[in-house]
């Protein structure tokens, strides 16, 4: 096994699909020549040719668009939107055709799409690089979301993603691209969607987390240690959601904080929070807490740190539930 | 690459190369067959037996002209504007019947008529048509895709991002524009400042062709024309065919509050299945009895196409869950 950083682990997926299944094909903007902004695709150009890495024109929706239709030809996308926010355009094709296109088939067809892209904030950029829209996602049907927060889940989920026979989207947690290594499996490797990860044991509290607020909710449950034990559950899956994981951690500790960097009206932090208000009642021993962002456009980049779940705001909410 | 010229046949008295009667007759064939198909859904809606319905009366030509000029390993992919078009590649009336009575059995698999679903919302099925032709094109296939939309599509960004992707992609792919001068009550000179919509085919570097839409072999031989060059690997085609809608958008639309009804009656006295058998006529090819055999077929399939809709039990509810996954997840039926 070899140490790899986040988005190496990516770049690890890719090569391995791409080898592994001929139909398999990745475009997107920058994704050959460049080998990708963030050099997630690098190298697939030379290996696979330009058919099956291909430098699209600047256009989300009809990247995505055109995979609806690579897909009746026989071909299994991995569409890159470069920038979260630059997605926008593409949820039109995604809610329209992408999450209703199988069933409007009566099932018959399959359109095993990939969607991935780089999220969230606090990475010093211009407006629109920042956002987390996970979401406009998770709420159309017909979508499965992923978004993995160690090198080897962001390589084990999107090789799931490529080889499920419904569209997925894999949400890359930019900020932690370079930040987070860790060992990753050689060859094959697949993270089924709809598993949680518990990224820590603990017994007093329980934080609920992916993407990029793992590691805060790991810092802040470091910083905590000596009072409270806390347990941390990497959802890693948003849809299909491993519930059964999540309702055991909170049976244990009975106490729960959910941290999410998206804004905090209708985010996914509220869709578990409700999901423990109807199946955890009984093991809760305080209220449920959420640590966001705020419901405010993303700030510019000297001020983002304010709109940042830090770890000071996670261990806050950790201690008042704790002495609830 | 533009022509201007609206391209025509039947009132030039054109020959066409390699169409025998026998041709003439399978178009003309295709025509009633849709024609009938319209006028009797109308009948249906109003006796309550189908549900809201966008009409095609006077668009039959554009359709079945096109339809003809591609193989049946060819792509179709309709707007609702085309949703009987696939009664050309085999799909039953009593499925396109569901379509429109709200009921799951109006799904069908495209792979099985390559005519992909009904596309409703304006324009979003463009850049699935390119994405088809491009990835057959990739897989080294021979087929080609026809994508149908309107006017008013050509203002939307799908319309764009197809259009552009086909031509960098050079996929055989050819856009069929129905501008039949009315997107509900917008008129054309409120949706472009464009002088024709084949014009912006100049924009995206492709072949732009204006075609006389109530003219069926005027179309039949630009889209043969597309399809031929599509095949040779010379990337798609714009064909801007134009008519006029005589009737209204849909059963739903009163069209007397917005449109010139001396222009639309005009234009009814010039129907494109009246055109098409006047023609036929002159040839020699079409006479009253094979007309009567010819529509009483056509009156026959919707007669035992609506007997077998309405002969369809109801849905059960639980196909609610179906098909939304191919493998759903567990708490799909929470709610």
């Amino acid at each position: 096994m070899a140490e790899k950083l986040l988005v190496e682990a990516v770049n690890d997926a890719l090569h391995v699909e791409l080898a592994r299944d001929d139909s398999v094909m990745v475009m997107g903007e920058d994704v050959g020549r460049a080998g990708g902004v963030f050099r997630a695709t690098a190298g697939l150009v030379e290996r696979f040719g330009e058919n099956r890495c291909v430098d699209t024109p600047l256009a989300e929706a009809g990247i995505l668009g055109t995979a609806v239709g690579l897909c009746m030809a026989g071909w299994k996308p991995v569409c890159e939107m470069q920038y979260d926010a630059f997605s926008y355009p593409c949820l039109d094709q995604l809610i329209t055709h992408v999450g209703r296109y199988h069933w409007r088939t009566g099932g018959k067809m399959e359109f095993p799409i990939t969607v991935r892209m780089p999220y969230g904030g606090g990475v010093r950029a211009p407006e629109l690089h920042d956002d987390s829209p996970e979401t406009y996602y998770v709420h159309t049907p017909g979508i499965k979301v992923a978004i993995p927060s160690t090198p080897a889940d962001a390589k084990g989920l999107l090789a799931a993603a490529i080889r499920d026979p419904d569209p997925v989207v894999v949400f890359e947690p930019k900020l932690i691209y370079r930040t987070e290594r860790g060992e990753v499996p050689e060859g094959d490797y697949v993270v089924p969607l709809g598993k949680a990860r518990i990224a820590r044991e603990g017994t007093d509290v329980t934080l609920v987390a992916y993407g990029a607020m793992v590691p805060v909710c790991e810092r802040a449950a470091d910083e905590l240690a000596d009072d409270v034990s806390c347990e941390i559950v990497d959802i890693r899956s948003l849809r299909p959601l491993d519930e059964e994981s999540l309702l055991a951690s909170a049976s244990k500790t009975g106490r729960v904080v959910i941290v999410q960097e998206a804004p905090r009206t209708v985010g996914f932090g509220a869709e578990i929070a409700a999901i423990l208000a109807e199946k955890a009642i009984l093991d809760l021993r305080g209220p449920v807490l959420r640590v966001t962002g705020y419901d405010v456009p993303y700030p510019y980049w000297k001020i983002e740190d304010a709109y940042m779940p830090s770890v000071e705001r996670v261990a806050a909410a950790v201690e008042r539930v704790a002495r609830f | 690459m533009i022509e201007v010229a609206q391209r025509s046949v039947i009132d030039e008295e054109r020959e066409l190369d390699g169409v025998g009667e026998q041709d003439l007759l399978d178009i003309y064939r295709s025509m009633v067959l849709l024609r009938t198909y319209d006028e009797r859904s109308l009948v249906y809606h109003r006796q309550g037996r189908i549900g809201t319905y966008a009409i095609f009366w006077n668009h039959e030509a554009m359709q079945a002209g096109s339809a003809h000029a591609l193989a049946d390993e060819d792509w179709i992919f309709p707007s609702y504007r085309e949703s009987a078009i696939g009664l050309l590649r085999g799909i039953p009336p009593a499925t396109v019947l569901h379509w429109w009575r709200g009921h799951p059995a109006g799904w069908w698999n495209p792979a099985d008529y390559n005519v992909a679903s009904i596309c409703v919302p304006i324009g979003t099925h463009v850049p699935h048509a390119v994405g088809l032709a491009w990835g057959k094109k990739l897989k080294g296939e021979s087929a080609c895709a026809i994508a149908y939309f309107g006017d008013g599509a050509t203002s939307e960004g799908a319309f764009h991002e197809g259009a552009n992707f086909a031509a960098v992609m050079q996929a055989p792919v050819i856009l069929f524009c129905n501008n039949n001068q009315w997107a509900i009550s917008t008129p054309i000179s409120a949706q472009t400042r464009a002088e024709t919509l084949a014009d912006k085919a100049v924009g995206y570097g492709m072949p732009g062709v204006r075609v006389d839409g109530g003219d069926v072999l005027a179309v039949y031989e630009a889209t043969r024309e597309a399809v031929e060059r599509a095949r040779k690997g010379g990337g798609p085609t714009f064909i801007e065919a134009l008519s006029y809608r005589a009737a209204p958008h849909a059963t739903a639309d009163d069209p007397r509050v917005y449109i010139d009804i001396a222009r639309v009656e005009a234009e009814k006295k010039n129907e494109c299945l009246g055109r098409y058998e006047r023609y036929l006529r002159k040839l020699g090819v079409l006479g009253d009895d094979l007309e009567a055999d010819i529509k009483a077929e056509a009156a026959e399939a919707m007669r035992a196409g609506i007997a077998a809709a309405e002969a369809e039990p109801d849905p059960d509810p639980e196909l609610v869950f179906e098909n939304a996954y191919v493998h759903p997840p567990p708490n799909m039926r929470d709610g």
